[in-house]
């Protein structure tokens, strides 16, 4: 018997050859198995390179799941809330996905890629809960992970970027469509999704043909502006436009222990996700009920007073006298593009309504010692960052 | 042709056709569907040889509840009564217990034994109590669920410091540690632990067994009787009560499919694409069949759809028929000692080692065995001055390694018949027609997933709050309109109609409640 050999600790993604020669810094960390960086350069440049020419994220260690068989569409629109039978293939639907009890597992995007044949694209691992989903339907999940490699190449000049490339009559490509392109012999699947509310794009390749992809990706960005990005960047353009993460934003239902601890899509602000024309979807039932008794908590986007960014801040309903804490930040950061201190944060119900202003308490240090502020904050409805580019079909040249 | 039912009961086993009298009792159109020819389930009198008929499956009446009996008006006529069970030793040296008496045991033994029943029966008053109500539901704020929480505590804190100890000690426990601790008799401790494992995929080493046992005990104390004609005697007389209160009960009708529409049952299909309209539809058939065949899991949710499919339901038990040309002859039984019921578990350990085997999927070369001859009080059983022998056997797995086959059959039948022979070594030369029924023709004939008597394995983790699974112990599914009412639910399974009663009583109070 021969025993195979499996990569042993960190793993590496195919773009790592290319990232590591761009790397100035040697910070990085671990994402899903996979050597993932902090920052290549800093991570005020990358964010800059978001937001004015065009940032390549290695997406590699996303998790993948291949959904396909006859039942394929059942299956999907059982496990997620909303009603993916308005997915055509060739478009891609942000969803979120609960246990029984309404609780959200995790968020992600689903391609439909094919006629009945599914991409579900999540940050954490769900292959238990597809399979305990897959009983009675015919239906095969199978993990593909390590078999697609993936960029996120995003900003307002990644158009000019890839029509550079080559990736001819990708203008026509709206936000949430997927177009199939031949990449050196090798299929390219190029989506307009994104995690930067921005204009931008992702691209899916195998794996053998990745470094070819990275150097044909930036020898046509050059004069783009075009730069490898880390988590740091992404992480502070995905504040500014409204996006929520797993373990920062909410706790997926399946990685709690306590009570109370987990949101339901009513919760997060994500009811336009939740289609309760569907008969049956898991967290329907207890959705329904959430919806008519009303919901614990409450997502809200805050635009804060001050400079001071207000990480982990408790949120209270008023400045002083019978002072009470409503919730707290989950998210914040100071957006240099919208030149605003904002924050994504959850409270109780019924505070944070729209408009209405609530005051978060900030902790911050100057030379060791510590300080506090309370600084008003209004709750907002749109996303802080939400430039027309980001939806302009086909989308301008920068 | 569709007509409008206020329930179809998909089913008519006993549980069934309780649930059914209550509902139409209350003035509901009640439609049973029932797949045999027969009503009854798994409590029928079939004949298995010419001339000859036994309880199919089923064949002793232990727990049906008084409350059944009381609501429904019953009259059950019994061919015998407060049976003794009689545990088989060599050389005619038999061990006798009715009630609390146990006779052919040592002084100590049968002090003990006396001490043993009193408190099983405490126990057993305790837990039967809570099998004729709706287990409450755990981590509600709702009052009712709150009420009878607090009212269990209180009546468990209520057999006072020790018995409360002793009741908390025990109920997780196996009857092995029980009957050696207590015992001395061999041919005690084995008919103790064979009382116990019946009807399980357990053994006496098992934990919760001693549960098990308190199960058999709650209703009744345990007293054992069989109902004259055999068990259609009890649900024919329950179909008749409820044809009587209004319902209409059709047999040879097979549902094949329970329909949901826009996420709420519309009715039943059945096998010859006959199609019936109800808003509620009531399930007597097991959870698994119910969920995962007639309604699929794609119309209930992925958690719900998880633990149905993970109930555990593999039958342990089978049952043997012998058609006898006259009693066999036992060393040290009289005649009329054939009236009662005799157990072939000659010691505790036997009974384990009968067991083992079983968890690899092969079967009990040394089986345990219990033994009623029902044509002995019954003359409606078998031509005069012949006999039926109406066996249960242990253990022959639902899953046996390599199948059911003829072959696998007929080996089972033969270490049955040895077992038997031991006792009653003419038994070979009496028999005249057999029939062996593994869970796998259980299964087939009525229709139980994994041919288990309870629906489901009686277990701490299949219990109470948590049978059939956790979050649907209220007889109601989570699909509008949808209940079970079979062995499956609370309390279990065995001829008790509890089930049936409390489903009858859920869906009532929830209509009163809307």
């Amino acid at each position: 018997m021969t025993i195979q050999e499996v990569p042993q600790g960190r793993l590496r993604t195919p773009f790592y050859s290319r990232m590591s020669e761009l790397d100035t810094v040697n910070s990085w960390h671990e994402w899903k198995g996979y050597t993932t960086p902090d920052e290549l350069y800093c991570a005020e440049t990358e964010y800059f390179a978001i937001r004015n020419a065009t940032g390549v994220f290695d997406l590699t260690p996303m998790t993948k799941y291949r959904i396909s068989g006859p039942d394929s569409l059942e299956y999907i629109n059982r496990l997620v809330t909303r009603d993916m039978a308005k997915i055509k293939p060739g478009r891609v639907a942000y969803a979120v996905w609960c246990d029984d009890r309404g609780q959200v597992i995790d968020d992600g995007t689903i391609f439909h890629l094919r006629e009945g044949e599914y991409r579900l694209c999540s940050q954490e691992r769900h292959f238990d809960w597809l399979m305990a989903s897959a009983i009675g339907f015919d239906v095969s999940v199978v993990e593909e992970t390590a078999e697609v490699a993936g960029l996120a190449v995003q900003g307002p000049t990644s158009y000019s970027v890839l029509s550079n490339m080559g990736l001819d009559g990708l203008g026509e490509l709206k936000v949430f469509g997927l177009m199939h392109f031949d990449f050196q012999g090798a299929e390219l699947m190029v989506s307009r999704t994104g995690f930067t509310g921005d204009l931008g794009y992702e691209l899916w390749i195998e794996p053998a043909k990745a470094e070819q992809l990275w150097d044909a990706l930036f020898e046509a960005g050059k004069l783009h502006g075009i730069r490898a990005i880390g988590v740091h960047a992404l992480e502070m353009a995905r504040v500014e436009a409204g996006y929520l993460a797993a373990y920062e934003d909410f706790l997926p239902a399946k990685a709690t222990l306590r009570t109370g601890r987990t949101r339901s899509p009513l919760e997060l602000g994500l009811d336009w996700l939740v289609d309760f024309k569907k008969p049956v979807f898991n967290g329907r039932r207890a959705l329904a009920e959430e919806q008519r008794r009303g919901s614990t908590w409450r997502l809200v986007k805050l635009d804060i007073d001050g400079n001071k960014t207000a990480h982990h801040s408790y949120i209270y309903a008023k400045p002083k006298n019978n002072k009470r804490e409503i919730g707290f930040v989950t998210s914040a950061v100071w957006s240099p593009i919208c030149k605003q201190n904002v924050a994504i944060g959850t409270v109780r119900m019924p505070h944070g309504e729209i408009g209405s202003n609530v005051w978060v308490e900030i902790y911050y240090q100057r030379e060791m010692h510590w300080s506090k502020a309370m600084a008003k904050a209004s709750v907002v409805d749109k996303p802080f960052w939400f430039p027309p580019r980001r939806s302009a079909t086909p989308p301008g040249p920068y | 042709m569709t007509d409008k039912y206020d329930a179809i009961i998909v089913g008519g086993g006993h549980n069934g056709l309780v649930c059914a009298g209550l509902l139409a009792k209350s003035g509901k159109r009640v439609l049973v569907l029932e797949a045999n020819d027969q009503v009854g389930g798994a409590a029928v009198t079939r004949e298995f040889a010419d001339g000859y008929s036994v309880s199919a499956c089923a064949h002793l009446l232990y727990q049906l509840q008084p409350a059944v009996r009381k609501d429904l008006k019953l009259s059950v006529k019994l061919a015998s009564d407060d049976m003794t069970t009689i545990a088989l030793g060599d050389d005619g040296e038999h061990v006798r217990m009715v009630g609390n008496k146990a006779s052919g045991v040592s002084d100590a033994d049968a002090r003990s034994y006396r001490g043993f029943r009193k408190r099983m029966t405490r126990f057993a008053d305790l837990l039967g109590t809570y099998f004729n109500r709706p287990p409450p539901r755990l981590g509600t704020k709702d009052f009712k669920d709150v009420s009878v929480l607090a009212r269990l505590g209180l009546d468990i804190r209520r057999l006072g410091r020790g018995e409360m100890q002793e009741f908390l000690r025990l109920i997780g426990m196996n009857i092995h540690d029980e009957v050696v601790e207590r015992f001395e008799s061999p041919l005690l401790k084995g008919a103790i632990s064979l009382d116990a494992v019946l009807g399980t995929h357990l053994g006496p080493r098992s934990p919760n067994t001693i549960m098990t046992y308190l199960y058999r005990q709650a209703g009744n104390h345990g007293r054992i009787a069989a109902p004259k004609g055999g068990m259609s005697s009890v649900t024919e007389e329950l179909a008749h009560v409820a044809r009587t209160a209004g319902a209409t009960i059709r047999t040879g009708m097979a549902v094949t499919r329970i329909v949901v529409e826009n996420g709420r049952v519309a009715g039943v299909e059945t096998e010859a694409g006959e199609r019936f309209d109800s808003m509620i539809v009531i399930s007597n058939a097991d959870p698994k069949r119910t969920i995962m065949e007639l309604v699929g899991a794609r119309h209930v949710e992925t958690g719900f759809t998880h633990r149905v499919h993970h109930l555990r339901s593999r039958g342990n038990a089978a049952k043997l028929h012998l058609a006898l040309d006259g009693l066999p002859q036992i060393a040290g039984l009289s005649k009329k000692d054939f009236a009662e019921r005799l157990v072939i578990a000659p010691d505790e350990h036997y009974v384990e080692r009968a067991f083992n085997p079983a968890k690899y999927g092969a079967s009990s070369p040394e089986p345990v065995v219990e033994i009623t001859f029902p044509s002995f009080r019954d003359e409606t059983l078998a031509p005069t001055g012949k006999h039926v022998m109406s066996a249960i056997v242990q253990y022959a797995p639902y899953a046996l390694k390599g199948g059911w086959t003829d072959a696998a059959k007929g080996e089972f039948e033969a270490a049955t018949i040895r077992a038997i022979e031991r006792y009653a070594p003419d038994i070979v030369q009496r028999i005249t027609a057999s029939e062996l029924l593994t869970p796998a023709d259980i299964e087939r004939e009525f229709h139980i997933t994994g041919g288990h008597w309870h629906h489901g394995e009686l277990t701490l983790d299949q219990f109470m709050f948590v049978r059939p699974v956790a979050g649907a112990a209220q007889y109601q599914m989570p699909i509008e309109g949808l209940y079970l009412c079979g062995a499956g639910t609370h309390p279990g399974g065995g001829v008790s109609g509890a089930a049936g009663r409390n489903a009858a009583r859920a869906i009532l109070g929830r209509e009163k409640a809307a």
